[in-house]
């Protein structure tokens, strides 16, 4: 049988910030990280020194590419104060910060350090958009680029797959966007908080102040029906199909469970840990689905000893209105081929059965790559202490949460879940 | 041909004259393409080439219209996309390829298990000369 999993010792999170999402002229990776830094420092309940932080783990996917600038993990620590203490920097593509969560975790399980900061950091949009999808097609596996996928074009792929196997089709995968686009105006950090309805009206209003007439949509599906307002980028993901370009940072201070009371009378601890490795189309014989999601909530199910109904709500990786989809049937939370029909349903919605991506998703909140997966962590977190406002999971008393980080074309997959005692 | 590595290098000099090469491997028959050097199913690294006839299905593709700049450079843009697809062979196993022969702008007409043959793209953008793996309806 396979080894269960635990942590040498428990871990706790007591503090957790992170910058405003979006595309900024005149804010750079450590304005923003910045921003991430304070706010974690006001999270404390009880305060931190932080000359108490033992060192510093980033995730970072490809400033190298974007910024012409690689790294940054000394660059941050200086920022913040940590330097001379170490900064490691890990990268896992898109999932690069739930893999500095990880290292942060296993650090301090092991007994070596006590204080740990953990964040990500992504600046992305001072390149154009071919610049970007050139940038994030690094990370596909080489024979898929190659062959020209973009990461678009990989998610729009999986959907012709599920598509064919299950018989869901193009608003199926609407719904998940109008959902997303429902939670970000309760999210003061989302990018896009606004939903399609108000967007739909909106560009109503200056199509009729432009053209004179206005395009006779009724419902938030014919807006996104509309090629003129959602085209394609690679069939059959369109615009409002995907994430958009981000930049921002977040952080987290871990410390040992032992001396959590030190910081907060309400840490959150971790409770599983999971994370997978792909292989790549052509080496998958079904593309509806994510081996190394699998894998991870697996590792992470087998380690916090809970089974899929127990994670209350969670945070999954929609870097493509498809792949929460996938993500959320990977993850167990419905079997393979009824996702589509639960979120109909509105399973997933913030009042439904299992609040997927409260905070608006990559789709809305923003998907700065390297800040993503610790972001995320950071919605779990605000959740579970009940100071997530007007998105508040109205489910009561929150115990446990979920987070999914997907780096790549699923070639390097992360779960964690969270838990308050 | 003995001789060659079991690399991506080799896959890529095969595709250059025409032909689709994966590994077998010795020890356990099982086969790879694109070729692998060591067994993932017993890790032995006796292998020997296999030659595929290029026949298949697809199993998943895309039309792309926000093209990355090397696809640019073959003249792709938004106002002329192009298919990238996964495709079954016949003889097992699965390869990233471009698509050919079909409409990138009727996507609605591209069958997911249609049958499909190999086309070798042989392209020369600047004095760059690359040959990339393509497949076009039956
Ligand atoms: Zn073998």
């Amino acid at each position: 049988m396979k080894k269960k999993r635990k942590l040498g010792r428990g871990v706790a999170i007591v503090g957790a910030g992170m910058s405003k999402f979006g595309m900024f002229k005149d804010q750079d990776s450590k304005d923003l990280f910045a921003d991430a830094f304070r706010e974690m420092i006001v999270s404390v309940d009880k305060g931190v020194d932080p000359k108490e932080i033992d060192a510093l783990y980033l995730g970072n996917f490809s400033s190298d590419y974007f910024m012409r600038q690689s790294h940054w993990g000394p660059i941050i620590s200086d920022l913040v104060g940590i330097a001379p203490k170490p900064a490691t920097r890990t990268e896992g593509a898109c999932a690069s910060s739930a893999l500095a969560f990880r290292e942060g975790v296993f650090a301090i399980a092991s007994g070596f350090y006590d204080v740990v900061l953990v964040g990500g950091v992504e600046e992305m949009s001072k390149r154009t958009t071919e610049e970007v999808a050139e940038g994030l097609a690094l990370a596909t596996v080489p024979y898929e680029g190659r062959a020209g996928f973009t990461f678009p074009g990989v998610f729009g792929a999986v959907a012709t797959a599920y598509f064919a196997k299950y018989g869901a089709n193009r608003e199926h995968l609407m719904n998940i966007t109008i959902k997303s686009h429902n939670n970000a105006p309760l999210n003061p950090k989302a990018q896009f908080p606004i939903t399609i309805q108000d967007l739909m009206n909106k560009k109503k209003e200056s199509l009729k102040k432009r053209e004179g007439t206005a395009p006779e949509w009724q419902t938030e599906k014919d807006f996104l029906n509309d090629p003129r307002a959602n085209p394609v980028v690679a069939w059959p993901m369109h615009l409002f199909d995907c994430c958009p370009i981000s930049d921002g940072a977040s952080c987290m201070l871990l410390v040992a469970e032992e001396i959590a009371k030190n910081f907060t009378d309400d840490p959150i601890t971790v409770a599983g840990l999971g994370q997978g490795s792909g292989r790549g189309f052509h080496a998958s014989d079904d593309l509806t689905y994510f081996e190394a999601t699998r894998y991870a909530a697996q590792e992470a199910y087998g380690m916090s000893g809970l089974t899929p109904k127990d994670i209350q709500f969670s945070e999954v990786h929609d870097c493509f209105s498809i792949a929460e989809l996938v993500h959320i049937e990977d993850l167990g939370f419905f079997k393979p081929g009824h996702g589509y029909k639960a979120v109909a349903e509105g399973a997933t919605r913030l009042d439904g059965l299992k609040p997927i991506n409260t905070s608006g998703g990559l789709k809305c909140k923003g998907h700065p790559v390297g800040a993503t997966g610790i972001s995320q962590l950071y919605e779990v977190w605000t959740q579970l202490r009940g100071q997530a406002g007007p998105r508040q999971v109205p489910a009561g008393d929150l115990r446990f949460g979920g987070a999914h980080n997907l780096g790549g074309t699923g070639g390097t997959c992360t779960f964690t879940i969270l838990e308050r005692k | 041909m003995e001789e060659r590595p079991f690399s991506d290098i080799t896959y890529e000099q095969y595709l250059k004259e025409e032909r689709l090469m994966g590994s077998r491997c010795k020890e356990c028959d099982a086969r790879f393409v694109p070729p692998r050097s060591i067994c993932v199913k017993c890790f032995s690294s006796d292998m020997e080439w296999l030659e595929l006839k290029g026949k298949g299905r697809l199993a998943a593709f895309t039309c792309i219209t926000i093209a990355p700049p090397f696809m640019i450079a073959q003249g792709y843009n938004r106002k002329n996309p192009y298919i990238s697809g996964v495709v079954e062979l016949e003889e097992g196993g699965r390869v990233d390829a471009r698509i050919e022969g079909l409409d990138p702008n009727k996507p609605e007409e591209i069958k997911v298990g249609m049958p499909l043959k190999v086309k070798y793209l042989h392209t020369e953008v600047g004095a760059k000369k690359e040959t990339y793996l393509a497949f076009e309806p039956l």
